[in-house]
């Protein structure tokens, strides 16, 4: 596979490692009252979609940039990829996300 | 009997001034530059090369390409050895050894067609329905007795000699196969300005142009195909690749290939056997062809019985006759040409079979013409002798040109899970609707049996790849050629016979076995193959598979497309396991990562050992020391008198910078960093995010927005990874900055009473490093030698004062040198990863075989190092119930009760007088050692409540090699539980 | 109708025109007393199991394909029972002893062989976690053997030892642990049930569930509605497809396992070998062909197939452990959708949604389970309460703490 990166431009998959589902960005507030229950959720249940999904790929090979990749889980088609720390930061400030993205194939 | 056409009739596409000599099962003969091992083997009248898998009929060569099933050879000799070879596509070099395989006793007298005989009990699956009484004989005889009669060539079991290469290319069109659709699109997406890679499997490219007699552009076919050639070599925008299969379609236009290098050579002479491409496409066309299938009839496969397109390669290309009299049966207009090209090779046609009713094209005088007919019947042992006809006329013959139409090579298009459509008008499966990204399809792979319609087709592929990249398509026409005669018929096995009539030849599947399997319910095209392992041999089915599934659909009175259709994966043909590894083998296999005083190490004669990638000195025998304990016992002993130096690279150095650092290092460790005074370290414990702990180490923190941490030697790369993580997902809005520093500073412990002495030695005097100017977990920047820049830290794995001292990687050789020598007063001993383990182990510390993944800050006892104060990544999920239950394990200690017993890691903790079960299981071992200061052995481990059970005897049972022992549960700190001696 | 030898010799005198179809090609009824969605290995077990051992025979096994198509198919059939947790062990012995029984207790030879199995090691802490893993199987039941340097040589000397980049200090020998041909494993199973009156039903594929009032009273399928008092989907590497259906999300994500398989050679390898540092293990089918395979890519997946990068990984491992495969060249490479938990261990558990059963999570284990996870899958449907081999398979444990985590990988899928 080919991963556009926003950075760096088309790198081979076998650059990057991947860790999963892009939700685990968003990390549940400790503080909640249902922290537990929250942290259960995050930590181990999947929607493990058949189709688009957005994950989490790390340039480990490369620039170390965390990537969250849009990739469909049947055909492997990418159809978007951008930086983590642009799609984490937008979703601290509530805006929608002004990300550096890198094309697809 | 030469069966090679005089030059004067047919000279053929071979080098008849250059002959090249070699053997088959000891046979010597001579062949020409530019055969194949079969074509030379035709020339020189074998027939007889092979036996097939299970029954072992006597075969002959069948086809001229890589969808050969029958005429597996084993090429070469000794490391060398090749099994499976086929002599097809495997190129005559001067010198060629080749043997046949899988038979019992000499070739044409093979023990094991006995098998032939039994073949009524010897049905598709017969397997499954017996062999099952008594139970125990499956193993000792049953499978045995099976295992030695099956598969086909044998490994020469020593390592492979050669070497294999990999490489990567990118290209803008990827043409595959160059046959005339593959060299019209090659020279039309090159005319275009495209940067092209043209690969075909075949040592000379032109595909069915050197095999046939059609005319391109007004010229002889192979003639033309040598001209554009021609043309592309002198492009430099052109890679042409041949003896390069492209045998996979991957993802986004990445495509594996395979390129012989020296297989046609008799010496690889140091040069690597085979190169593994990864070819970058952005377009690809596949232009690969199509493949001949047979008819299938009752013992359609003897030596002899040849596929028709296949004797016509022979003839026209190698000018090799297949056979002197030669007898076609064939369901299309395409075996009619064999008749005309036979003759015009030198040989005689016996007969012209046709199942049709109304003959196509004229024969050559002297043929029979039989329409409507079909052949019932073959004769000959090991060489065909005569055909049966339906209607009972017996034809005398040597060589049966049989042709049942033409299969698209439609395998690319499926390696990504399409699947291929029926075509009715040519009866095959031509590709699917979704083919792999960026790829087109042209010529007869596509479905297009004429010569005119596969130039056009290519050329028009090429043009609208070239378009899609946003190039201008050349203006240029494709070459002109007239659309030969194609017409086929659906017919593809001549039925009621009670012979066997066979449709995978290398398997030994006939049509009887496939109507077995519908019988049976195994009707699903998988069920089918699965049953009756059609398709499953080295061909995979490239001549079978189709007609299997038209018996099929016949049987269940289906159509075809019915029936279902079969896909293929990669690869399209065999491709070496020794290519797809490459370099990385042997030693060579990882890399190796060596510490700065690897050198410095082996010159004093260290046992070193794998950490990892990692190799470190393990211990280092002194003269005169028989065994390692001697050794490890010394250099533990030598720390704790006097002094010790230790390598300790390898362990990970992530140095941690911004505004945020202190902050960033709160929300990662259990315990907190910004109350941490600069010039100070102190220890860390990381969990995961699931509460297990992941890894510790010691952080020290040089300014205010500045820490160096450490992390375990294994998990250095995993800890970097999550760091990075936590930093760019988790807390995006902090200041921080992270740098893997493990390869850039060369660390040494040095440890002992004697420590502080040995470095005063070594650090600037202006560094102040007595007890009170530099106390227990402090840190700074110091010089050494002289004013090298170093970082010296007080931290103590051992126990004893200790220190670490960190250079620039480029000093770490000379630094442990001057250390030594620094030393010497106090008689400083190196010591290695044995030693620092027995030293941990007598202070109770845990490394990777307790932080396993597995275990929790509550099971290790450093649960008040979770901090209640603030968050950090896993300390919620570290809070539940099964996690904080009082009855887990604890880290504690263990000795034998008997202080002469061994104890052993791995034991598992039992009550005494409870039997070793699952059920009794409170814990295990997980480390152990000999410690020379306590004159026993001790050990660490996980058991059940292990906090509230010191004093308490347990069994540490190890029921794997024989052996129990009495252990007392023992508090993990074996030496100085006050720590007075590090504070020293 | 029995298989036997005699039956063999007496069909072929008879033009081996007498036999009969292995299983029924049945229409659908309205209702069953359990439906089985997927017919899997899982799935087929667990209908012969429920059918035979519980008497429970009113049961139709809803298969989207045709049987035996999920990774029953298409796995490297080795079978083990070399597990180091509690939780996992008793269970994984259990499906030992069934695979030792299994041929003549369903009368079809799946050919189970018990060549052994090896797994190497490296380091002495390697060492050390095989000698705990090793004492677990004892204790558990199995067996389980140490072997030094020296005897791995004595087994396998075709192996690296001069050269290798990790030298082999040894190795864990499981000597019941082995191969089984792995169709013959479903069709044994497919035509048990069927002559016990269970209805395999092929190319009908379940769309949705039928639940009210948090009870499961049916399935959906493009065959129409069909009522069951049990529903038990059995579906690995659709698993989080399936039960999203009936609004759960799961512990799971979908990857992809390639494996491979050489073309067929004499017989050069004797049991299963894993050489775990390079990520590569192999043996050798009856064939003849070297079965080998690795990691799992990594991304997440439901496309049967997988990328260059990790076939190349894979016979790297193998060059690097026995060069002698150099040579040998591999035939086909395929993929496997492979149901991954978060732990790496399975679930075989009721759900919140009364009468909707769940089995998944196998990971690329599931094919040595087979018989232990039909069985023990047949008697939670039967008596609502689990096998004791399977207690702590529940969809729960994650919620507890209770994981049951081999590789002490952690909540990543992609690790185990």
């Amino acid at each position: 596979m080919i991963i556009h990166h926003p950075l760096l431009g088309p790198r081979d998959a076998a650059e990057f490692t991947v860790l999963g589902d892009a939700s685990l960005i968003e990390r549940p507030d400790p503080q909640s009252a249902d922290a537990e229950d929250r942290f259960y959720d995050y930590v181990y249940l999947r929607d493990n979609p058949a189709g688009l999904h957005r994950e989490l790929w790390y340039h480990e090979q490369g620039d170390r940039s965390w990537l969250v990749v849009t990739r469909n889980t049947l055909t492997h088609e990418v159809v978007g990829v951008e930086l983590a720390r642009d799609v984490a930061l937008a979703k601290r400030t509530g805006k929608r996300a002004r990300t550096r993205k890198g094309g697809s194939a | 009997m030469s069966f090679r056409s005089p030059a004067s009739i047919k000279t053929g596409l071979i080098d008849r001034d250059t002959s090249l000599a070699f053997s088959f099962n000891g046979r010597q003969m001579t062949g020409h530059a530019g055969d194949t091992l079969a074509s030379a083997l035709i020339a020189n009248g074998v027939k007889l090369v092979g036996r097939s898998f299970k029954y072992h009929r006597p075969r002959g060569i069948f086809t001229a390409g890589s969808e050969e099933p029958n005429a597996l050879v084993t090429l070469r000799a000794g490391a060398h050895s090749e099994p499976n070879t086929r002599a097809t596509v495997a190129e005559l070099f001067d010198g060629l050894v080749a043997r046949s395989q899988n038979h019992r006793g000499p070739l044409h007298f093979d023990l094991l067609a006995v098998n032939d005989l039994l073949s009524p009990f010897l049905t598709a699956g017969f397997y499954y329905k017996t062999f099952m009484w008594p139970k125990s004989f499956w193993e000792k005889l049953y499978e045995p007795v099976i295992r030695s009669a099956a598969g086909l060539g044998r490994l020469s079991g020593a390592e492979d000699p050669d070497s294999y290469d990999k490489g990567f290319l990118h290209c803008d069109i990827l043409v595959i196969g160059a046959g005339p659709a593959g060299l019209s699109a090659a020279l039309q997406a090159a005319r275009s300005g495209a940067r092209v890679i043209l690969a075909d499997e075949d040592f000379l490219p032109g595909g069915r142009l050197n095999a046939e007699t059609y005319e391109v552009s007004g010229m002889p076919g192979y003639r033309w195909a040598a001209e554009t050639i021609a043309e592309l070599r002198s492009m430099e925008t052109v890679r042409l690749m041949t003896r390069t299969t492209v045998y996979g379609a991957y993802d986004h236009g990445v495509y594996g290939a395979l390129e012989k290098k020296t297989d046609h050579l008799a010496s690889a002479d140091g040069k690597p056997r085979q190169v593994l491409w990864r070819i970058y496409s952005k377009q690809a066309i596949l232009c690969a062809g199509a493949t001949e299938r047979p008819i299938a009839f009752a013992n359609n496969d003897r030596p002899g019985i040849m596929l028709a397109g296949s004797t016509r390669t022979y003839a026209n290309r190698f000018a090799a006759l297949a056979g002197k009299r030669v007898t076609i049966f064939t369901n299309n207009d395409d075996g009619w040409r064999t008749a005309t090209d036979m003759v015009d090779a030198g040989a005689q046609i016996a007969a012209i079979i046709d199942n049709r009713e109304i003959a196509p094209l004229v024969a050559p005088a002297g043929a029979a013409i039989v329409m409507g007919g079909a052949i019932s019947d073959t004769g000959g042992r090991l060489a065909l002798k005569s055909v049966t006809l339906s209607n009972g006329q017996t034809i005398e013959t040597d060589c049966l040109a049989v042709s049942g139409g033409w299969n698209p090579n439609v395998h690319l298009t499926c390696h990504q899970r399409g699947r291929p459509q029926w075509n009715a008008a040519i009866n095959a499966f031509v590709p699917g609707g979704e083919l792999p990204v960026g790829m087109r399809v042209a010529g007869s792979a596509s479905g297009a049996l004429t010569l005119a319609a596969c130039l056009a087709q290519g050329h028009k592929a090429a043009s609208e790849a070239a378009k899609a990249l946003g190039f201008t398509p050349s203006r240029s026409r494709p070459a002109p050629a007239s659309d030969e005669a194609s017409a086929n018929s659906a017919f593809w096995h001549v039925g009621n016979s009670k012979k066997r009539a066979w449709v995978d030849l290398q398997n030994d599947v006939t049509t009887k076995d496939i109507k077995l399997s519908h019988r049976e319910g195994f009707r699903s095209v998988e069920h089918l193959k699965r049953y009756t392992t059609m398709g499953m041999a080295t061909d995979q089915g490239k001549t079978a598979n189709i007609l299997g599934l038209a018996i099929m659909a016949e049987a269940s009175g289906k159509s075809i497309p019915e029936t279902g259709t079969t896909i293929f994966r990669p690869p399209y043909t065999p491709v070496a396991i020794g290519a797809l590894a490459g370099r990385s083998r042997g030693s060579e296999f990882r890399p190796t990562r060596l510490t700065t005083s690897h050198q410095w190490a082996k010159e004093h004669g260290a046992i070193f050992v794998e950490a990892g990638m990692w190799l470190r000195a393990q211990w280092y025998p002194k003269v005169g020391e028989t065994h390692w304990r001697e050794s490890v016992d010394r250099e533990a002993l030598a720390v704790r008198r006097s002094v010790g130096i230790c390598d300790v690279t390898t362990l990970g150095k992530i140095d941690v910078q911004g505004k945020d650092a202190a902050r960033f290092l709160d929300a990662l460790y259990t315990n907190t960093f910004s109350t941490l005074p600069v010039g100070k370290v102190r220890y860390g414990l990381m969990l995961r995010e699931d509460g297990m702990v992941y890894d510790d180490g010691t952080t020290a923190r040089f300014g205010e927005n500045h820490f160096v941490m450490t992390t375990t030697t294994a998990n250095a790369v995993l800890v970097f990874r999550r760091m990075e993580f936590a930093r760019q997902c988790l807390f995006p809005e902090m200041d921080v900055h992270l740098i893997s520093a493990t390869e850039q500073w060369a660390q040494f412990a040095v440890a002992g009473p004697n420590s502080r002495k040995l470095l005063e030695r070594v650090v600037g005097r202006e560094h102040d490093i007595s007890n009170e100017g530099f106390p227990f977990m402090a840190c700074g920047e110091v010089t050494v030698c002289g004013g090298t820049r170093a970082r010296l830290f007080r931290i103590s794995f051992s126990g004893e004062l200790a220190y670490e001292i960190a250079v620039p990687a480029r000093y770490g050789d000379a630094l442990v040198r001057r250390l030594m020598e620094a030393g010497r007063e106090f008689d400083v001993t190196p010591y290695g990863t044995e030693a620092l383990n027995v030293l941990r182990i007598e202070k109770g510390h845990a490394t990777a075989n307790e932080l396993n993944g597995q275990t929790t800050a509550l099971n290790l006892g450093l649960e008040k190092m979770v901090s209640k104060k603030k968050d950090c990544i896993g300390r919620v999920m570290a809070g539940r119930e099964a996690l904080i239950d009082d009855d887990a394990v604890r880290l504690v200690g263990f000795r034998p009760v008997n202080p002469q017993d061994s104890l052993v890691s791995g034991a598992h903790f039992i009550a005494r007088g409870d039997a070793a079960v699952t059920e009794n299981d409170q814990g295990w071992m997980t480390s152990v050692c000999y410690s020379p200061h306590l004159e026993t052995m001790i050990g660490l481990g996980f058991i059940r409540r292990g906090n509230e059970r010191i004093g308490e005897t347990v069994i540490a049972a190890d029921p794997l090699r024989g052996s129990t022992c009495e252990v007392e549960i023992v508090s993990p700190h074996f030496i100085d539980q006050q720590g007075e001696r590090l504070r020293g | 109708m029995k298989y036997s030898a005699l039956r063999i010799f007496t069909e072929a005198l008879g033009g081996n025109k007498g036999w009969k179809p292995v299983w029924r090609e049945p229409e659908p009824k309205a209702r069953y007393d359990v439906v089985i969605i997927g017919g899997g290995g899982h799935g087929l077990s667990t209908a012969y199991y429920l059918a035979k051992e519980f008497g429970i025979t009113n049961v139709a096994v809803l298969e989207k394909g045709w049987l035996g198509s999920g990774n029953i198919g298409r796995n490297t059939t080795i079978i083990r029972s070399n597990y180091l947790l509690p939780g996992n062990e008793p269970f994984y012995e259990l499906s030992m002893k069934l695979w030792e029984g299994l041929e003549q207790d369903f009368n079809y030879n799946a050919m189970v062989s018990q060549r052994g199995i090896i797994n190497l090691f490296h380091s002495d802490s390697q060492r050390d976690a095989y000698v705990r893993r090793g004492n677990a199987m004892l204790m558990a039941g199995a067996d389980a053997e140490l072997l030094d340097t020296e005897g791995v040589r004595r087994l396998c000397p075709f192996l690296d030892f001069d050269n290798a980049r990790f030298p082999i200090r040894g190795g864990l020998q499981q000597k019941r642990g082995g191969t089984a041909r792995h169709d013959a494993v479903a069709w044994g199973y497919a035509r048990g049930a069927d002559s016990r009156g269970v209805d395999l039903i092929q190319n009908c594929e379940v769309t949705g569930f039928d639940i009210a009032n948090g009870v499961c009273k049916g399935v959906v399928t493009s065959r129409g509605k069909i009522a069951a008092n049990k529903v038990a989907v059995c579906v690995a590497g659709s698993s989080s497809r399936v039960m999203a259906a009936a609004g759960m999300r799961l512990p799971i994500e979908s990857h992809v396992l390639q494996a491979f398989v050489s073309e067929g050679l004499k017989p050069v390898i004797p049991g299963v070998i894993t050489f775990g540092a390079g990520h590569f293990y192999i043996s050798q089918s009856d064939k003849g062909g070297l079965v080998f395979g690795g990691d799992i890519d990594g991304y997440n997946t439901y496309a049967q197939r997988g990328n260059l990068p990790v076939v190349e990984d894979v016979c790297e491992g193998g060059m690097a452990i026995m060069p002698m495969i150099g040579r040998a060249r591999l035939l086909r490479m395929w993929g496997g959708v492979m149901d991954m938990s978060m732990d790496g261990s399975p679930f075989i558990d009721r759900t919140h949604i009364d009468g909707l059963y769940f089995n998944g999570g196998w990971c690329y284990g599931g094919f040595k389970a087979t018989p232990a996870s039909g069985y023990c899958y047949a008697h939670l449907i039967a008596r609502d309460h689990p096998h004791p081999v399977a207690t702590e398979l529940r969809l729960d444990r994650f919620k507890t703490g209770r994981m049951i985590d081999e590789k002490g990988a952690g909540a990543q899928p992609n690790l185990h």
